[in-house]
């Protein structure tokens, strides 16, 4: 047990450490994951400060050693030890997604979990901004009116609805956003 | 025809012999070649000398735990006739970052003996080595008829050496790149494989960081008939392995890549069909990020899966539930402990046919954990799978009455590898040590060859293991016992152990010198952050002069400690390959 103690007190375990990686493993790993973090917000947006990658991000950045790690423990081989993404939290911030109109002067909030399809939800968009969405197709986007609803997804790529299965949809849709004009109309045409 | 080195008859031999030995030499020859494990090929060859000769002359497959214990001059002599060579280099606590680089194990001196004796070598797997591109490029043009190249977890190389391999290895069956610290310069090697190449049947690049061309991969898996293992680096989308299985539904093993990819019904019903089409597919691994919503395109080839590797995927415990019930048929799982005490109650309820069971840590240095998998997650899966025989298991709590449920539900353990990840922490319930659950371990289950103790450990745990495991053979000890009776009691029992390694514990000299009888008939002994001084290993070095003694001396210790220790026999003496670090003493 005295062994122990002396290892953790005191000794900066991390610079004396002797690695088998390459150097300046240990930064990218790091880095990896901090970077992962951040590349989802692909679009800065000022006040997503209550989004769950900064308080990933906090976390890694700011949070001291409980204890010291000890070299090699617990015995996990290196190559396991950098596989895996922050926790998934989805569950506890809820369903509450930011919609954005272009030209509105404010955005709004849905809560997803009240719809239980597509129609439900664009109707309830568009009573929302008084506007017409116009009729879904594979094929041709949203026919029949200047508006297309998007979406941010996981990857922070801007996907039109309506593409997957609802229950893909929901647990992907970061945030919303109806594209007006020719930017929508150009969103129809097999992009 | 590969042309086999025939012995030249020695006659006065054959007089002498005859009336011992009635068979033709070109029988025994026969018979033994038959005889394919290893261990038992040595017991063959110790008989008598003729059964020696006859060995010598048909082996062809040699298994080397230790490549320090021999040298390739001494194996080129004995054995004529090797085609396929296994080589195990560093020790064991290597993959957790306590042997310092350059340490040894390099394969180069090996294969420069093996290109001059056995230019027919077809099979070369490697266990922690150190392998150059060099190395690798030099082999690619050595051996004509190479088939088989595995390398584990090795380090030393990186992408161009596979370039030289997948360029000249005209005959390539297999190509297994594992867990090795290798420098990934780019996925081009995959490129290089010979549109006329078609000879692979297993291909496995999952640890692997970069991009190959998928183009190439998708035109090497066509032309390649024989093709039954393809595992494939997270790179590859989901898209992209539903194009692969269709080129090859006779695959029966399948490492998936990224399992994160947007999909349209029509994609998801695609990849369905195709996992559905692969009849004969029984290993099922990669799964990267995969998750409730599309893991269910695995569900077609669910029924017919023994080995499902699903520790690259953080599934929840309901994800899990959901998705077992269609594996009835596994014997080996791994997961990882984000599945929590309820997936793994799921495991004990829908495979009862389980044999395996392996659970690691999502987070391991994360002590705020308040997740993770506890002593009823392990219970349960007991409790179900009553044939489970092979259990790592990471784990933040456990008790002793947990262990004695487990073991006297799964008596026929061979592999019990517990890691309560907290050291030295007791049963969480009753503060007690946890020398009972090991005690139960040893007592009830005879046939334990592996064992991986943990926890609050006092000497009690290894008088139990010296006088119950009769049949271990691996023993993993960290922060355990008390004192030097602790590893006496191992040593003076224990009569098959082979491997020993112990870091952090309070065993000294004494404990080391009880060994002295024991450490010829193993291969190998770690001791790291003990009690050891360098005066005691003189003594062991001094009394022992066929055990290799060496000491890797840590710049920050004292002169007169010796901070990591690592003895094994060996019939050529000390290395000469030695770095400045490794003293040999």
């Amino acid at each position: 047990m005295e062994s122990v103690i002396t290892h953790e007190e005191g000794l900066n375990l991390k610079e004396t450490e002797l690695r088998l990686g390459l150097p300046g493993s240990d930064e990218s790993s790091e880095k990896e994951s901090i970077s992962i973090s951040s590349s989802r917000n692909k679009r800065a947006v000022p006040d997503s400060v209550e989004d769950r990658e900064s308080v990933s991000d906090t976390k890694h950045a700011t949070a001291p050693p409980a204890k010291a790690q000890v070299v090699g423990w617990p015995p996990i081989r290196s190559y396991r030890k950098n596989c895996f993404q922050p926790k998934k939290v989805e569950t506890e911030t809820g369903s509450y997604v930011k919609v954005s109109m272009d030209g509105a002067p404010y955005l709004r909030k849905v809560d997803l979990k009240v719809y239980k399809c597509y129609p439900e939800l664009l109707e309830a968009l568009e009573n929302m901004f008084k506007l017409t969405i116009g009729e879904y197709s594979e094929r041709e986007g949203y026919k029949g009116s200047e508006y297309a609803p998007t979406y941010e997804d996981k990857d922070g790529d801007w996907m039109l609805v309506g593409d997957v299965p609802w229950e893909m949809f929901m647990s992907t849709c970061k945030r919303l956003r109806i594209m007006k004009g020719s930017e929508a109309r150009g969103l129809g045409h097999g992009a | 025809m590969d042309p086999v080195r025939k012995r030249t008859k020695d006659l006065s031999k054959s007089v002498d012999s005859a009336h011992l030995a009635p068979f033709p030499d070109e029988v025994l020859e026969k018979v033994l070649s038959l005889v394919k494990s290893h261990k038992d090929r040595s017991s063959v060859s110790l008989v008598c000398k003729d059964w020696y000769n006859a060995d010598r002359w048909s082996r062809s497959k040699i298994f080397i735990g230790n490549c320090y214990s021999v040298s390739p001059e001494i194996v080129a002599r004995r054995f004529p006739n090797i085609r396929s060579v296994t080589l195990k280099g560093k020790p064991r606590f290597s993959d957790f970052n306590l042997v310092p680089q350059n340490w040894g194990a390099d394969i180069h001196s090996w294969l420069v003996v093996f290109a001059q004796v056995y230019p027919f070598l077809e099979e070369l797997r490697l266990k922690r080595m150190v392998v150059s591109d060099e190395s690798l490029e030099f082999l690619a043009n050595s051996f004509p008829g190479f088939k088989v190249l595995s390398l584990l977890s090795c380090d030393g190389f990186s992408t161009d050496g596979l370039k030289a391999i997948a360029t000249h290895c005209k005959n390539l069956t297999e190509l297994d790149i594992q867990e090795n610290g290798i420098d990934d310069l780019g996925g081009g090697w995959l490129s290089c494989f010979p549109e006329t190449f078609v000879s692979l049947e297993v291909l496995n690049f999952a640890s692997l960081n970069s991009d190959v061309t998928f183009d190439a991969l998708e035109r090497l898996v066509s032309r390649c008939k024989a093709l039954r293992v393809l595992k494939v680096n997270k790179h590859i989308s989901l898209e992209q392995i539903q194009k692969l299985l269709l080129r090859a539904p006779q695959l029966m093993e399948v490492g998936t890549g990224s399992f994160q990819q947007e999909l349209v019904p029509r994609q998801f019903a695609e990849l369905e069909t195709a996992f559905g089409s692969c009849k004969n597919l029984h290993t099922l691994s990669g799964l990267w990020e995969a998750s409730s919503v599309y893991l269910p395109v695995i569900y077609p080839a669910c029924a017919n899966l023994t080995y499902l590797n699903l520790s690259y995927a953080t599934l929840q415990s309901d994800e899990l539930s959901k998705l077992l019930p269609n594996c009835s048929n596994l014997r080996r799982l791994w997961v990882l402990d984000t599945v929590e005490d309820k997936g793994l109650e799921a495991v004990g309820s829908s495979c009862p046919l389980l044999e395996e069971l392996r659970v690691f840590p999502a987070d391991p240095f994360d002590q705020d954990m308040v997740h993770g998998v506890t002593e009823s997650g392990f219970v349960a899966v007991s409790s179900g799978c009553r044939k489970l025989h092979y259990v790592l298991y990471f784990c933040r709590q456990m008790t002793n009455a947990a262990v004695a449920t487990i073991v006297k539900n799964c008596p026929d353990f061979t592999h019990f590898r517990l890691c309560i990840m907290n050291p030295g922490q007791a049963d969480y319930l009753t503060n007690d040590p946890m020398d009972e659950a090991f005690g139960a371990v040893v007592k009830t289950c005879t046939k334990l060859q592996r064992l991986a103790v943990s926890g609050l450990l006092t000497d009690k745990t290894f008088e139990y293991i010296g006088k119950y495991a009769k049949n271990l053979e691996t023993l993993s000890v960290a922060f355990a016992g008390s004192s030097d009776r602790g590893m006496q009691s191992v040593m003076e029992g224990c009569p098959k152990l082979r491997k020993l390694e112990i870091r952090d514990c309070p065993f000294g000299n004494e404990a080391l010198l009880s060994g002295l009888d024991k450490y010829e008939s193993m291969r190998s002994l770690w001791m790291s952050a003990c009690n050891l001084t360098m005066n005691g290993c003189r003594q062991l070095a001094k009394n022992m002069p066929r055990l290799n003694v060496e000491v890797i001396k840590d710049e920050e210790s004292d002169d007169s400690e010796a901070d990591k220790v690592y003895v094994y026999r060996s019939v050529v003496g000390p290395r000469r390959d030695a770095p400045p670090f490794v003293l040999t003493l």
